[in-house]
């Protein structure tokens, strides 16, 4: 509770941001969505045969988990890619069912005998609507509201994933040095502001339905007015945030956010361009689709993700004929291979310190012999990679006590060495080797291919600004494994600030 | 031709099942014309064919000597108040806000239509003052009557509909409006037509009755020559209200 109190005190300024976007994110994709969701619902009150399959596909948008959602959205034009107009989208689609419903159940509960009357006193459809229909309809239309911002506060963390930012983001990034700590710094103030949005609207929306309607309505205007205000100050906001001529992408762990960092100082020290940071993206994937359509200028990948992650091409263990190919295949895309950093971030087969000692393990052979009695547990991208774990059991015949445990990488160093799982497969570079006494087992056989750190740019941002190309070309060979090892510790074991300790790096390097 | 007049109107649900069959009546200018029948008798139907809520499949309905086909339906219907069965008062709006309704729709300045609230409050026996600012559901359904009252004459229609608009009163108030209905009549001389099973109101009220039968008129004339007609019906009717009179 202490280390929280202090954590928010020591970052008040960067709280701050976060939850002015996180709510000017829930207030622009709600503020949207009402202005789509209801006047398509009043559609659909008109055209009853149109209400249910409206109702329906809303339905259906709703039951998409919002991860999987930002991954659709990623290659669709205008709406899609990385940050803050694809984050509103995702919000705005969220929204819209709760709208809608609200809409349309409002309208249609209405007396018949008081719609009958408009009409027949001859009011015009849209006399009926402004007049009766609207403001009988506005406590369930408010309700609706209601339920889209409290669900837009929970989906809006997701949103950091794609560096729309928010509060999510201290919640990446607690996830990504396993840091509860950070976690709950962001968790509960987006749990309070949940509360906070859902006790609000509801007063307003028990105002609403309250016998003393002249007095609610004018509530309800200066709700109104309030969520106008919000959307416009929004966009004006966001109108200036963008602006910062390069844009670095990162992944979503500590050694990325830290390279990000790295490669974000650099530029603004060597060239002096505003540089905007879109760090802690949702993964590999994710950032590829962001250079590719421009979301994001430059980040640091890893030259055997690259080629098999990205280019979909069988693994290979010669370090230069990999980065050879995976040089053309990024020209090909309009993409330049930078030279790399100096170090290789290959995948290392971890255990536990205390059992490689004990039964004098060494090298991932030695594993194979004991493995069947233990038990494993890897990232979902491990797994899945071709040249993950699938290869890595066929080259060494590994066998375990039961099929390996998905789990989140950066959890599973914890997971090591608390006895849940014998054995990971980590970062050669992260820091928690270190930290938490843990036995990095040598290949052997040569399974992994190279993944030496390399930075990756649109080819259009370095024929623009050829400062930035030399700027990172100055980074070659600049960072090596114990650097990066150390780093990761400073972030991961002793709790520095990513930003902090590549600002320490960069500095040092002069 | 000044009030309303049905000539051979027939009108069906879907073109199929007839509700009125060859229905033929005139109402004057400052007559009231009550029509009586069970429920189910189309008396409704009747209403809805005036305001051109309902359009008639055969036969032609005309409103101050226009065909309701002819007529604009927004225009025509705001020259015909119209007092629904079940009051439908808007909820959200005050008792002056209810009544000023058709007035502010045509676009009458602000004075006018306070001025004209005030008058028809006077009319129908609620203290302005007191009333202006209530919100429905703070009156008495006798109340609510009378405010529907107002609210269907407030833009001074020529024609005024009512369906029944004392039905779901207690005896002792339905008797108390429908003496006030009198004395409001005899000042605003609209041509009126009134739905109502009760045939004791009928005969209190209007200049003109008629009787109707599934969908079919089966007598009318004026009130004091019911009583010698010979048809069953008609007398079964006309019997029911004996003993109540």
């Amino acid at each position: 509770m202490n280390a929280l109190v202090r954590f928010w005190a020591a970052n008040r300024q960067e709280l701050a941001t976060l939850v002015a976007e996180h709510i000017l994110l829930v207030a622009m994709s709600t503020t949207i969505a009402v202005a789509i969701g209801v006047p398509l619902a009043i559609f659909a009150t008109r055209r009853p045969r149109l209400a249910s399959p409206l109702v329906g596909i809303a339905n259906v948008v709703q039951t998409v988990p919002s991860l999987a959602m930002f991954g659709f959205l990623l290659p669709v034009p205008l709406i899609g890619g990385v940050g803050a107009r694809a984050a509103l989208a995702v919000l705005t689609l969220y929204g819209l069912l709760p709208i809608v419903r609200s809409t349309i159940v409002g309208i249609t509960g209405i007396d018949p005998s008081i719609r009958l009357a408009g009409v027949a006193m001859g009011m015009t459809p849209r006399q009926l609507l402004r007049q009766i229909e609207l403001p009988l309809a506005l406590p369930s239309i408010v309700a609706g509201i209601r339920v889209a911002a409290v669900v837009g506060v929970g989906s809006a963390t997701i949103a950091a994933a794609i560096g729309a930012g928010g509060l999510g983001q201290y919640i990446y990034r607690g996830l990504s040095m396993v840091d509860s700590t950070v976690i709950l710094a962001g968790a509960i103030p987006a749990a309070l502001l949940a509360v906070i949005v859902d006790g609000g609207l509801l007063w307003l929306e028990r105002r609403l339905s309250a016998r003393r309607r002249a007095r609610s309505r004018r509530a309800g205007m200066m709700a109104a007015a309030a969520l106008a205000a919000i959307a416009v100050a929004g966009s004006v906001l966001w109108a200036s945030r963008d602006t910062g001529a390069i844009v670095v992408g990162s992944k979503n762990f500590t050694e990325q956010l830290i390279l990000g960092e790295i490669l974000a100082l650099t530029i603004e020290r060597e060239t002096g361009l505003p540089v905007q940071r879109r760090l802690n993206l949702g993964g590999t994937l994710i950032c590829d689709r962001a250079l590719l359509t421009g979301d994001i200028d430059v980040y640091v990948e890893y030259t055997g993700t690259a080629l098999t992650a990205i280019f979909r091409q069988p693994a290979a263990t010669d370090p230069a004929a990999v980065t050879d190919v995976v040089r053309r295949l990024y020209a090909d895309t309009g993409r330049t291979l930078l030279p790399p950093l100096g170090f290789d971030n290959t995948f290392a087969i971890l255990v536990r310190g205390a059992d490689a000692r004990a039964l004098s393990l060494r090298t991932i052979d030695d594993v194979a012999r004991v493995a069947p009695e233990w038990r494993a547990g890897f990232g979902y991208e491990f797994l899945e990679r071709p040249d993950g774990y699938p290869g890595l059991a066929r080259t060494y015949g590994l066998m375990f006590r039961s099929p390996p445990q998905v789990m989140d990488l950066t959890l599973s160093y914890r997971a090591l060495a608390s006895g849940q799982v014998d054995l990971i497969a980590g970062d050669a570079t992260a820091g928690l080797i270190k930290g938490l006494d843990l036995f990095q087992l040598e290949d052997n056989r040569r399974y992994f291919p190279p993944y030496e750190a390399v930075p990756v740019a649109r080819a259009e941002t370095l024929l623009r600004y050829p400062q930035v190309r030399r700027a990172l070309e100055g980074l070659a060979g600049r960072i090596t494994a114990d650097d990066m090892r150390e780093m990761n510790y400073a972030a991961d074991a002793l709790r520095q600030n990513p930003a902090d300790i590549a600002r320490a790096f960069v500095e040092r390097g002069r | 031709m000044d009030g309303v007049e049905f000539r051979h109107v027939s009108y069906r649900i879907d073109g199929r099942t007839p509700i009125l069959d060859d229905v033929s009546l005139t109402v004057g200018r400052r007559e009231t014309f009550a029509l009586v029948g069970a429920s189910g008798a189309g008396k409704t139907t009747v209403l809805k064919l005036v305001n051109r809520l309902l359009l008639p499949d055969a036969g032609d309905v005309r409103v101050q000597g226009i065909d309701t086909r002819e007529w604009d339906p927004i225009r025509l219907r705001r020259s015909v108040g119209y007092v629904i069965q079940d009051v439908g008062l808007f909820p959200h709006l005050s008792v002056a806000d209810n009544i000023a309704v058709v007035p502010r729709l045509e676009g009458w300045p602000e004075a006018r239509v306070a001025a004209r609230v005030d008058e028809l409050l006077d009319l129908i026996g609620l203290a302005p003052d007191t009333y202006r600012s209530r919100w429905p559901d703070e009156l008495s359904g006798g109340q609510r009557q009378r405010v529907g009252v107002a609210r269907a004459l407030a833009a001074d229609p020529p024609v005024l509909l009512m369906d029944e608009p004392f039905g779901a009163l207690d005896p002792i108030t339905r008797r108390q409006l429908q003496q006030e209905f009198r004395r409001i009549q005899a000042r605003v001389a609209k041509c009126v037509i009134l739905v109502t099973h009760d045939m004791s109101e009928a005969l209190a009220l209007a200049d003109g009755v008629g009787v109707l039968d599934t969908g079919r008129l089966i007598w009318s004339g004026p009130p004091d020559a019911i009583a010698a007609s010979d048809d069953v019906r008609v007398r079964a009717l006309v019997e029911t209200t004996l003993p109540a009179r």
